[in-house]
């Protein structure tokens, strides 16, 4: 078992490193932020759980998929579908020409539920579709692909495609799925009022402890044998292939995991902010969340956390001071994190965060306990030194 | 419906200059971006950007000509095209030296800072034209449309892409395969290794296809302004069929990507006639990520040594 608990550890930094995640979103944030600021907070840690997955699925296993946004969407609309069914019950919606049925179905002259939101009348299997939905789609497309060898630049264009497919599908289909303003005036979550402050802080910690969850698996599977396979296939596919492993197997439930995980950020991202839509699913959304894991370093976990917080920090300050400088800003960060940082912000500890903590230490004696983990050597969590490209063709 | 067999029959020729036109359009753009694709593997998501460029170049000719020299209105066009390609075609030779070739042996990475550069670009479009949609007065020759029969309607302007189309993928093939820099084209997309030891200085061929395919790019935008108003996130609508159309094409080849854009383009118009737009749009896509599936290679590739 000591294996078990080690591997979830990383090591005493990648240990360290995580509780000082733990606290920051367990402790510090609840007590410090007010009830708006830490709504906002739990919507960015929403993203996180995007942003790990892409680590697993892009900086481990170097697939590169630019439709996580669809994987999101799927949770919360699965989600959003629930929460709608409830808020629609016969007597809240009686003025309508068809009680019982979510309101933009009565709008657009729908006079029966259609048979797929059927199931959402349960919660048991809401929370089941909202990791399977997901991970099913994602398997399909991932069986399509890989088994083909669709690989890299190829790959990265058809999940665009998906996330465009679906995006005009949502909104095209108005009566089924809410059109483009999506699904909203969501109200309680079994009897339970959501919009309410205090409802709004235990979910914030129902997806702290999720996320924190999320992370421990991604160690246990980077830990492990399949997270040094796909390391080894994203730096040389073919001599993996020829080792005789089943490339295409590993990729597609690395793309299932980075799935799974989008889609439970997606389902709570709808019952922190009590609406889902199409703005969420779409092409720039997906880019975006690729943004959150570049920034914080595509080979961290923990750093995805932090680049999903910190990205989503800077839009809103940017939105609320300076709109126009916003697109400038992002521009410039995807630009400067690839040509510059391509391990992002972990990157830049391992690189000079390491070093200046070692010497603070030396410097002021009373710190010397902290140097030697200072000192360690990278665990699994953190960046390989070198070759932080994704190597393909040379 | 009562539908005579010469009504049936003009429906049909417009529904397929319909598509004729959609055909254009994605061809315009395809083109530039499957000569960077298939020399240099990077996938350009800034082109969309290059093409805004072209329309606005051909806007500011468009009004400069009124104020200044309105005799010659009906001219400007010819020397707004000239300068799209030119202007356009600077930028990208720009953003070569600035950032792509920078980025060669990361081709996941060149994809996600030409986002970053599109970015930018739509914000400085913005601030410098503003968010409302702006368009190019049209000489009058461009105005009006050619009527064969009673029933068969096709606009001028549309005829005129059509041309421009038909003149660039010419002027493309031509320079691609006779001449001595379309030879040095050819070398580097199918063996770059021995290319650069027979003394081929690929690094300079890189930047002027690059330039070359973003100065593509600002001709077909140009081109955009006859049929279509101009504002900062016109050029970005089409990406994601472009790209598409360049993969279904198969990289590295044109004949593949004029034969995908023109299965793409029809497709989609012929669906519109009898499905809605939308969802002729996702039955289109959905087939071509299909058949991506069955073919990841694409429609036609060409033998190439990495």
């Amino acid at each position: 078992m000591k294996s078990f608990f080690d591997k979830l550890a990383g090591s005493k930094q990648g240990a360290i490193g995580f509780l000082i995640l733990a606290a920051l979103i367990l402790v510090v944030f609840p007590l410090t932020l007010d009830a708006f600021r830490l709504n906002m907070v739990g919507k960015y840690l929403t993203y996180a759980f995007v942003a790990v997955g892409l680590v697993l699925c892009w900086g481990y296993g170097g697939i590169l998929s630019l439709g996580q946004g669809i994987f999101f969407g799927l949770g919360g609309y699965c989600m959003a579908m629930f929460l709608k069914l409830e808020a629609s019950d016969p007597e809240s919606t009686r003025i309508q020409s068809t009680p019982g049925i979510p309101d933009f179905m009565d709008w657009n002259q729908l006079t029966e539920l259609p048979l797929f939101w059927e199931p959402f009348h349960s919660f048991g299997f809401t929370l089941l579709a909202v990791v399977a939905v997901p991970v099913l789609l994602a398997f399909i497309v991932g069986l399509a692909m890989f088994k083909r060898r669709v690989g890299d630049v190829y790959f990265s264009i058809v999940t665009q495609a998906i996330a465009a497919i679906l995006t005009i599908l949502i909104i095209g289909q108005q009566g089924l799925t809410g059109g483009v303003n999506g699904i909203t005036d969501l109200r309680t979550l079994m009897g339970w009022d959501i919009r309410s402050h205090e409802a709004k802080t235990v979910l914030y910690f129902v997806g702290a402890f999720l996320l924190l969850a999320c992370i421990l698996i991604g160690r246990f599977i980077l830990a492990s044998k399949l997270g040094r396979l796909l390391m080894a296939m994203r730096d040389k596919e073919e001599r993996v292939r020829f080792s005789g492993y089943d490339v295409a197997s590993f990729k597609i439930f690395v793309f299932c995991v980075a799935a799974a995980f989008s889609g439970i950020g997606g389902a709570l991202f709808t019952l922190q902010v009590g609406f889902m839509s199409p703005s969420f699913v779409g092409i720039v959304p997906s880019i975006e969340m690729v943004i959150f894991a570049a920034v914080g370093g595509r080979m961290s976990l923990l750093g995805a956390v932090y680049g999903a917080l910190l990205v989503n920090y800077g839009k809103t300050v940017f939105s609320e001071s300076f709109p126009e400088l916003w697109l400038y800003f992002m521009g410039g960060l995807f630009i400067a994190v690839v040509m510059y940082f391509p391990n992002g912000l972990a990157g830049l500890y391992q690189s000079h965060g390491r070093k200046w903590l070692a010497r603070l230490g030396r410097w002021r004696p009373k710190a010397r306990r902290a140097e030697p983990v200072a000192a360690r050597p990278a665990p699994s969590s953190t960046p390989e030194p070198t070759s932080p490209a994704l190597e393909t063709t040379p | 419906m009562d539908l005579s067999l010469s009504d049936f029959g003009a429906i049909a020729i417009m529904q397929g200059f319909n598509g004729l036109s959609v055909f254009c359009v994605l061809l315009l753009m395809a083109l530039g971006l499957a000569i960077i694709f298939g020399q240099m593997g990077v996938i350009n998501m800034a082109h969309g950007e290059f093409l805004t460029v072209g329309a606005y170049t051909t806007f500011l000719v468009s009004s400069l000509t009124l104020r200044f020299l309105p005799e010659l209105q009906p001219y400007y066009f010819f020397v707004a095209i000239v300068l799209s390609f030119l202007i356009a075609g600077a930028l990208g030779w720009l953003a070569e030296w600035a950032l792509i070739s920078k980025l060669y042996h990361r081709p996941l990475d060149t994809l996600l800072a030409t986002w970053g550069l599109s970015l930018v670009m739509q914000q400085a479009f913005r601030s410098i034209f503003g968010a409302r949609e702006v368009s190019a007065s049209m000489p009058d020759w461009l105005m009006g449309s050619w009527m064969p029969t009673d029933t068969i309607d096709i606009p001028l302007n549309g005829l005129f892409v059509m041309a421009v189309t038909l003149l660039l993928t010419v002027a493309i093939f031509v320079l691609l395969y006779r001449s001595r820099w379309g030879l040095q084209v050819r070398a580097t997309v199918q063996n770059r290794v021995m290319a650069r030891s027979v003394g081929i200085n690929t690094k300079k061929v890189d930047r002027m296809t690059f330039a070359l395919g973003c100065g593509v790019a600002g001709v077909a935008g140009a081109a955009f302004t006859t049929i279509g108003s101009t504002g900062p996130t016109s050029g970005s609508l089409y990406i994601v069929d472009t790209f598409l159309v360049v993969v279904f094409g198969g990289a590295a080849s044109l004949f593949g990507t004029i034969a995908s854009a023109f299965s793409i383009a029809q497709t989609q118009s012929m669906a519109e006639f009898f499905i809605s737009g939308s969802m002729a749009k996702v039955l289109t896509l959905s087939a071509v990520i299909l058949i991506l599936m069955l073919r990841p290679q694409g429609l036609f590739s060409l033998k190439v040594r990495k």
